[in-house]
């Protein structure tokens, strides 16, 4: 569930209110993004993927809040690793979009699988021997 | 104070479907306005995902239409099939500009997956430059119909501000996405089935709607369904002891049986060590909440859970009716999950790789077919329409409050349990269906919400009713077939080997299709 917005990192744009999906956050008077209807989050992370400052914090709980402060998110320092992973932003460069590796990935499982099906086959064999 | 917009085409919906609905439409020259109930870009199961998409070369398509058509238990059309498998492999390549495709490790572009964020950032940009005109926080409330049956657009609500909307248009497409039965499946809070029952309000009817029990690990306590590094995993129970559980497509039963004796664990320290590495980069999400909690993801023993998938990686939805994916009321197109996917996955999940595609085929189809309804029959601007919406926006006696977090929780009970919903029995099943005929009465007699709470409103309306199209279904298919599995009635039974109906709101109603001879593959 989105749990808190750094104030001295939010400039205002208003991206992330755009981008919820559940219509959680606003910009309040101040310029400062706000959590306004918290328990519609529905801890899709995007807020914080679409945020260039690095000023939202997820907690991957959906069920309530924990009450994450911001000194517990700044130390965290997971603080803007979801756009990092993502390669977005000033990460483009050093982070590359590898979802391509996904097909393989399945397919080593799969081996996997029958490797261990396999084995688990002879073991039984020899200790009906 | 309400907000009135005429087009040609309005498309309801801004996932994967619906904006591929928006764009074939915008391309037939029509003008074209997309509600969405969230973000597009961000709203729906698509977003968070990342679809690998039925993407076969011509040379293979053949022999995958067999493999497939073999897997769907009789309940596909291998025409349908083939019509996606060539749509997909056309039109992927036409995101190029839009979406950075990847190369392999050999150079060669990748197109047949796509990254969730960034397909559907793409997806509304490319829309954009086709002229849609998209209006986010705008969900869809109900349509509007003409006195000869024909729908002629959809009123709502648009959220900032709580304003009522209207819209007409010549034609909609409904791409709402599938219904997840309030599960806390990732990305799919605002997938609450509003389409089916908007649809079946309308003169619409459903198919499939008893496949319905596809399930998704996830750690416990999150909705991080990517369950890619699951299927490398290890499953242990509250003692630690190892169980007997291979992965597989049939994992499931399983998992489910292992949950309903205790609590679950799991290890994924089969993961392979390069795997590890690159995963942060296949799949940012997946990772976050192990780094979050601290967990180290490839040695700890956590503990996870089953989500609910309803409809989603389930079946059921909206039927459709011709080639252009319109439903039998006239000018109403369905798309994406919004629709029934029986007829290109049979009885068994098209996620994985048909579910994209058909999104992707279905909504490029209904958006040309309203274009091209829109476009021939003129705006009829000035024709009277008709409301079609009941439960939870007109009640039938006196306004009072309902509780409709109880009603959530009445649909989350009976359609995410596992042993109602995937261990399904006769009884079980019909005594599901009287709890939900409750809750519907209730509903539709006295709940009407205000401004945000008419949303809410509708979305238990909703959810109510596909669970009781979802049981009806599932109670009327006495066998075993796919992934509905019915313990009183284990296997395959002939008579059973056709796609069934189902429709109706104050008594739902079922009914098998006659059975055609299965179509010759060649
Ligand atoms: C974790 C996960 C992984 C998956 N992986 C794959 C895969 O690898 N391959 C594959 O083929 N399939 C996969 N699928 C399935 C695939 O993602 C879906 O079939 C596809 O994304 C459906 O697109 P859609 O547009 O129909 O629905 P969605 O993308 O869910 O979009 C529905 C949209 O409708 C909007 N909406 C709902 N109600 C209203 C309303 N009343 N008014 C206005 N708008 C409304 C929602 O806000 C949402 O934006 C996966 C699914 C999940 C959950
Ligand atoms: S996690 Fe998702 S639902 Fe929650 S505030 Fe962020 S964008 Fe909105
Ligand atoms: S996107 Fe970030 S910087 Fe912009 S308003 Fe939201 S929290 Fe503030």
């Amino acid at each position: 569930m989105i749990e808190i917005v750094i104030e001295d990192r939010c400039t205002g744009c208003g991206d992330c209110v755009d981008a919820c999906p559940s219509d959680v956050l606003e910009v309040d008077a101040r310029g400062k993004a706000r959590i306004a209807r918290q328990a519609d989050c529905q801890t899709c992370l995007l807020c914080e993927l679409h945020c260039p400052t690095d000023a939202l914090f997820v907690w991957p709980d959906y069920e309530a809040p924990v009450g994450i402060t911001a000194e517990q998110a700044l130390a965290s320092g997971q603080l803007g690793a979801f756009r990092r992973d993502s390669g977005w932003g000033e990460h483009a460069a050093t982070h590359s979009n590898q979802h391509w590796r996904m097909g393989s990935i399945f397919e080593r499982a799969r081996l996997q699988a029958i490797e261990i099906a396999a084995r688990k086959s002879v073991q039984a064999e020899e200790t009906v021997r | 104070m309400s907000e009135t917009l005429s087009t040609d085409v309005l498309v309801i919906g801004g996932g994967l479907a619906g904006t591929w609905a928006a764009i074939a439409a915008a391309r037939e020259g029509a003008e074209v306005v997309l509600a969405d109930k969230g973000h597009c870009g961000t709203s729906g199961v698509t977003a968070t995902a990342g679809p690998g998409h039925w993407w076969v070369p011509p040379e293979g398509r053949e022999g995958a239409v067999v493999d497939r058509l073999k897997r769907s238990l009789g309940l596909g059309d291998p025409d349908w099939m083939r019509r996606i498998l060539d749509l997909t492999w056309t039109s992927l390549p036409t995101l190029r500009g839009y979406y950075d495709f990847s190369t392999d490790d050999e150079g060669r572009p990748f197109y047949r997956g796509l990254r969730g964020p960034e397909y559907m950032r793409a997806m509304r940009n490319l829309a954009l430059a086709q002229g849609v005109r998209i209006l986010d926080h705008h969900p869809a409330l109900e349509l509007l119909r003409h006195g000869d049956g024909s729908i002629s657009g959809a009123a709502g609500l648009a959220l900032r501000g709580e304003l009522p909307w209207t819209i007409r248009a010549g034609a909609v497409v409904l791409a709402t996405g599938g219904c997840a039965f309030a599960s806390r499946l990732l990305g799919s809070a605002t997938n609450t089935g509003d389409g089916l029952l908007m649809g079946v309000e309308a003169g619409a009817d459903l198919s499939g709607m008893e496949f319905t029990n596809y399930y998704t690990p996830a750690m416990a306590g999150t909705n991080m369904a990517r369950s890619m590094a699951y299927s490398f995993a290890r499953w242990f129970d509250a003692d630690d002891r190892e169980l007997d559980i291979p992965n597989g497509p049939d994992v499931t039963p399983h998992l489910a049986r292992a949950l309903m004796a205790g609590p679950l664990f799991c290890r994924l320290d089969r993961v392979p060590e390069d795997i590890r590495r690159v995963m942060p980069q296949v799949q940012p999400n997946f990772v976050l909440p192990f780094d979050r909690k601290g967990i180290d993801a490839y040695r700890d023993r956590f503990e996870v859970t089953l989500h609910a998938e309803g409809t989603v990686r389930g079946i059921g939805g909206l039927r459709v009716v011709d080639q252009a994916c319109q439903t039998q009321v006239p000018g109403l197109f369905a798309a994406g999950d919004a629709a029934s996917r029986e007829l290109v996955t049979g009885a068994i999940s098209g996620g994985g790789a048909v579910n994209s595609s058909w999104a992707l085929s279905s909504g490029q189809w209904a958006g040309a077919g309203a274009a091209r309804v829109a476009l021939g029959q003129g705006a009829r601007a000035d024709a009277l329409v008709v409301a079609t919406g009941r439960a939870g926006l007109r009640p039938s006696l006196a306004e009072r409050p309902v509780d409709l977090r109880a009603a959530v929780q009445t649909v989350r009970d009976e359609l995410n349990d596992y042993e109602r919903n995937i261990f399904r029995r006769g009884p079980a099943l019909a005594a599901s269906g009287e709890r939900l005929d409750e809750v519907w009465t209730e509903l539709a007699t006295h709940a009407r919400g205000k401004g945000r709470m008419s949303l809410r409103t509708r979305e238990a309306a909703a959810l109510v009713a596909a669970g009781r199209w979802s049981k009806a279904a599932a109670l009327a298919r006495v066998e075993s077939r796919g992934m509905h599995r019915r313990e009183d009635a284990t296997g395959l039974d002939s008579r059973f080997a056709a796609r069934q109906r189902a429709r109706g709101l104050n008594a739902v109603w079922t009914a098998f299709e006659p059975t055609v001879a299965q179509a010759e593959v060649a």
